[in-house]
């Protein structure tokens, strides 16, 4: 473990990705102190609407006459609000799936996959769209949109992974010793293939914050005055050229996010995952 | 022989995942609204209408009962009416298909015309600086949002340097439709003022699209040549001093190139959900500015047809990619 | 020695890792005469593969270095070449390659005729001194030269033993069986009528059933064609049936050379001795050698093998022995040589 982390210290790329997830947790956490204007979530000063950036508003104001960089502080808490339990719950829906399915051979487990297969096999972001247009526009329904349509990444990685090293002698020991299903599963199997989980679920938080960036921009996120970055940018759009502040921060701000969680996924599975490690050694 | 196994043990999985996706679209449109009618109505509709497509849809019926209505429904190609258009959906959709394919498949083309090399070359200069730019623009590739890339993009050479236009597939109204796609009707009429408009106004949409399409890309060839590299027939291959160029462009490249072909399905699934969202910024009239159209005023029926037909794409494509890496890998024997 | 076809002197490999630097060859001497089948054996790890790739001019370009020495082949030294005349004058000409894994050495996904086209294209006979004897990926391939390359193809095709030549050509490697490939390897090495073949454990993958028809085939070719081979291998067997001379090595180093006949019956160096004796035999059993092979990044000084040794003295701890002769084709490095007339341990 220390080792993994020695390693992950020295990729540079995988740190600035760190540094980028943690200034996005700072600025959730503290919004309301770092935010200029922390009242700008729901007032409206409409004298001061659309003006470019300045001392005092830094990333210029909205439509509304709202101060955009407050508002960026208080859209990353919904970001981090829908990515982090969206992906909680895709992986308590997948996880489980995956190791039952590929711990138990049969009739059931070969089902369970083709279900997860037919909701692989459509664009996450087009059963989001029809999953929240019929829920309708709210951060729950974002979330349960984003679970439903990812769980099976989780539920497809843990069974193959599952089906590798079922076989293996520590886990055929385990179950010669008597030990329970559930605990071979738990305590046996699931420690193993713990780092390809933490790598999909870095990478996947990235794609989920884009989704649902885009199911805001749709409308169909959270509704206004939420500070939802996706929307934020649908609203701009009516005042391109001019107010091109409007546009760029929030998107600026989805761009380091989602990079933040890429590189330092990236570098996770670089360290990480042994299959891909052997990328540098030769010979014998 | 081998090629008709292979496409009769492919297609054997494809009824039942389309039969699966069926079932999910059904499962959101019929089992988790309070009031299916109601939201096919749309919202202004009176109680009387709701009640007449309440009949219409059966909803009074048991669950599997409405199922199989559904079914056979789609299979008469009626999705309902759009209360947006107030024409079929099925025919809404089928007249804005081509737009769509026209955009992802030139997309796929530049994309890979891009891709391949840039990955063949990262691999071969592993670890230089160009390897390592390639790689931090790859990841940014795919984190960034493709609607703010479009807008950026418009704000840029449109708005600012106005050397590209801002929206739309043609200027007017585009030639009187053959296929559909205008680039193919306008090389079908020999009129090149038509050809060059349409690739004019394909350029920032295709741009926007080709971004990720050919980060994925640029990735996986990298990889796949990497692999090739450090595989044991390119040791022997080097070993009786096969020349290196055809070493790497011909022995290496196709095996890397079977992975790759292999990742169209994906990057097609990217294509399809970021047309949608790249087409509404482009007003580019095709099935995502529909779905997006759809969205905007609740039109429920387009909404589902939409994720019909884009899920029901994307099964095609990769049975399509499936069938054809069956048949250019020579092991594949299944 | 003026028959001497190719000559390596003091050759020092190491490999870089993470760990720290590998001498995986240190100080490796070895002279091959013109038509001779030399076996290299030692156990895995000792730097035979090394060893053959490094006269090939294999070694991976980002891990491996090397850090003295010299091979000299046809009157220039092979360290030198640049990479390009390496591969175009050398590699697939000169000197050629047996894979140990010819399941794996195939490319998968052209046919096996595409690769020997390949081959005969870039490396022919027929090319030799001939005008266009220059490498590219647009040469052309003169029609009348294609003809007369299959014509040999097929024949050599047949001098291995391969029933319908022509039908195999247009199958994929995973098409054919494991022996078939190999008789395919060593039909592409002779094709461009080399005058040395490096076999890496050509047989190691092969079912024991096949490995004897394989040996059997490679030395009689080569026999035939006066083309010299170094064959490495750990089989013992193996290197008897088909070897003029063996040479051992150990951690990285060669400690004795000798006829096949020199080496069964009075092998030298004690290293020699116990890996004779380690093999199995109706008496004996089989009996391993005591100790371990010594980690390469720290390896003891002087002779490698005296940690293992019994007869090691102070002078083993820190000078490596020179070669001395045992006859006029035995030699050994060892301070303290077994003699003929001592009995086996």
């Amino acid at each position: 473990m220390r080792r993994v982390l020695r390693k992950l210290a020295e990729d540079r790329a995988a740190m600035l990705g760190l540094a980028l997830i943690v200034l996005l947790v700072l600025a959730a956490i503290f919004a309301p102190w770092l935010s200029t204007h922390p009242g700008d979530v729901a007032e409206f000063h409409t004298a001061r609407r659309l003006s470019p950036p300045g001392p005092e508003n830094w990333l210029g104001t909205d439509r509304m006459g709202s101060d955009i960089y407050s508002r960026l502080l208080f859209g990353a808490r919904i970001t981090i609000t829908i990515a982090v339990t969206a992906i909680t719950i895709a992986v308590i829906i997948g996880v489980p799936i995956g190791l039952v399915a590929g711990y138990y051979e049969g009739l059931g487990s070969d089902l369970l996959m083709r279900v997860s297969d037919i909701f692989l096999a459509v664009p996450q972001i087009v059963l989001a769209i029809a999953i929240a247009q019929t829920l309708g526009p709210s951060i729950e329904n974002v979330i349960l949109a984003l679970s439903a349509t990812y769980w099976p990444f989780w539920a497809r990685l843990v069974y193959a992974e599952t089906r590798s090293i079922k076989n293996e002698p520590f886990v055929e020991a385990a179950i010669a010793l008597g030990c329970s299903p559930l605990r071979v599963m738990v305590l046996h199997i699931l420690p193993s293939i713990s780092s390809s989980i933490i790598v999909r679920t870095t990478i996947g938080m990235g794609g989920t914050i884009l989704t649902a960036a885009t199911l805001g921009f749709l409308g169909l996120g959270p509704p206004p005055p939420t500070p939802e970055w996706g929307r934020t940018i649908a609203e701009s759009r009516e005042f391109l050229p001019m107010a091109w502040w409007y546009a760029a921060f929030p998107g600026l701000a989805i761009f380091m996010v989602v990079m933040g969680f890429n590189l330092l996924g990236d570098g996770l599975r670089d360290v990480l995952d042994p299959r891909l490690r052997r990328a540098g050694q030769h010979g014998k | 022989m081998k090629t008709l196994v292979l496409i009769v043990n492919r297609l054997i999985w494809f009824f039942p995942t389309v039969l699966g996706l069926l079932a999910i679209v059904f499962f959101i449109s019929h089992v988790i609204p309070a009031d299916p009618a109601a939201f096919v109505a749309g919202e202004n509709a009176t109680p009387e209408t709701i009640a007449a497509i309440r009949a219409r849809l059966g909803l009074d019926q048991p669950l599997h009962i409405q199922f199989v209505r559904y079914i056979e429904a789609i299979l008469e190609g009626d999705m309902g009416r759009s209360i947006f258009t107030g024409r079929p959906v099925a025919e809404d959709l089928m007249s804005r298909l081509p737009a769509t394919l026209e955009l992802t498949l030139v997309t796929i083309v530049v994309a890979s015309l891009i891709g391949i090399p840039l990955g063949v070359v990262s691999a071969l200069k592993r670890n230089s600086w160009l390897d390592h730019a390639l790689r931090v623009v790859t990841i940014a590739g795919l984190a960034i949002a493709s609607f703010w890339f479009a807008i950026l993009l418009q704000l840029l050479f449109s708005m600012r340097l106005g050397i590209t236009p801002l929206s739309g597939r043609i200027e007017g109204w585009g030639p009187e439709p053959i296929t559909g796609f205008y680039v193919i009707d306008a090389l079908i009429l020999w009129d090149m003022e038509i050809l060059w408009d349409a690739l004019h106004h394909m350029i920032l949409p295709v741009a926007t699209l080709a971004l990720p399409a050919a980060a994925t890309i640029v990735r996986f060839t990298r990889a796949g040549v990497l692999n090739a590299l450090e595989s044991n027939y390119v040791l022997y291959e080097t070993a009786m001093g096969y020349p290196r160029r055809l070493v790497i462009w011909k022995y290496v490249l196709r095996n890397a190139l079977i992975g790759t072909v292999t990742q169209i399905g994906l990057i097609f699934g990217i294509l399809l959900a970021g047309a949608v969202v790249v087409e509404a910024v482009f007003d580019w009239p095709g099935l995502g500015l529909f779905a997006v159209n759809a969205i905007l005023s609740s039109d429920y029926n387009a909404v589902m047809g939409f994720t019909l037909i884009a899920g029901t794409m994307f099964i095609v494509v990769n049975l399509v990619v499936d069938i054809l890496q069956g048949m250019i890998d020579p092991r594949e024997t299944r | 020695m003026a028959s001497e076809l190719i000559s390596v002197r003091n050759l020092r490999v190491s490999f870089g890792s993470d760990a720290g630097t590998a001498k995986v060859l240190d100080g490796v001497d070895l002279a091959i005469r013109a038509g001779e089948i030399r076996g290299l054996v030692g156990e895995s790890g000792c730097g035979k593969t090394t060893l053959a790739r490094a006269i090939l001019g294999i070694l991976p370009r980002n891990s491996a270095r090397i850090e003295s020495g010299e091979i000299r082949f046809g009157g220039r030294d092979l360290l030198t070449l640049p990479e390009s005349a390496l591969a175009s004058e050398v590699r697939g000409r000169e000197i050629v390659y047996i894979p140990q894994d010819p399941s794996t050495a195939f490319n998968p996904v052209f046919t096996i005729g595409t690769q020997i086209d390949d081959l005969m294209r870039f490396k022919s006979p027929l090319l030799r001194g001939g005008a266009d004897d220059r490498q590219g990926f647009f040469n052309s391939y003169p029609r009348e030269r294609r003809a007369a390359d299959r014509a040999r193809v097929l024949e050599l095709l047949r001098l291995v033993q391969l029933p319908n030549p022509e039908a195999v050509l247009r199958k994929y490697p995973h098409e054919v069986s494991g022996g078939q490939r190999q008789r395919l390897m060593i039909a592409m090495a002779l094709l461009p009528e080399p005058k040395l073949v490096i076999a890496d454990e050509p047989t190691t993958a092969l079912d024991v059933t096949v490995q004897a028809q394989i040996l059997k085939l490679l030395k009689q070719l080569a026999r035939e064609r006066g083309v010299a081979v170094l064959f490495t291998t750990h089989d013992l067997g193996a290197a008897y049936e088909i070897c003029d001379r063996i040479t051992v090595m150990y951690a990285g180093q060669e400690v004795e050379e000798a006829p096949v006949d020199g080496f069964f019956e009075r092998p030298s160096h004690p290293y020699t001795r116990k890996l004779l004796d380690s093999l199995p035999s109706s008496e004996a059993g089989i009996r391993g050698i005591a100790g371990e092979i010594p980690r390469l990044i720290d390896p003891p000084p002087g002779c490698r093998f005296h940690p293992r040794c019994e007869r090691a003295t102070g002078i083993c701890r820190t000078e490596r022995p020179p070669p001395e002769a045992v006859d006029a084709l035995h030699s050994v490095r060892c301070h303290h040589r077994l003699s003929a007339t001592e009995p086996a341990s």
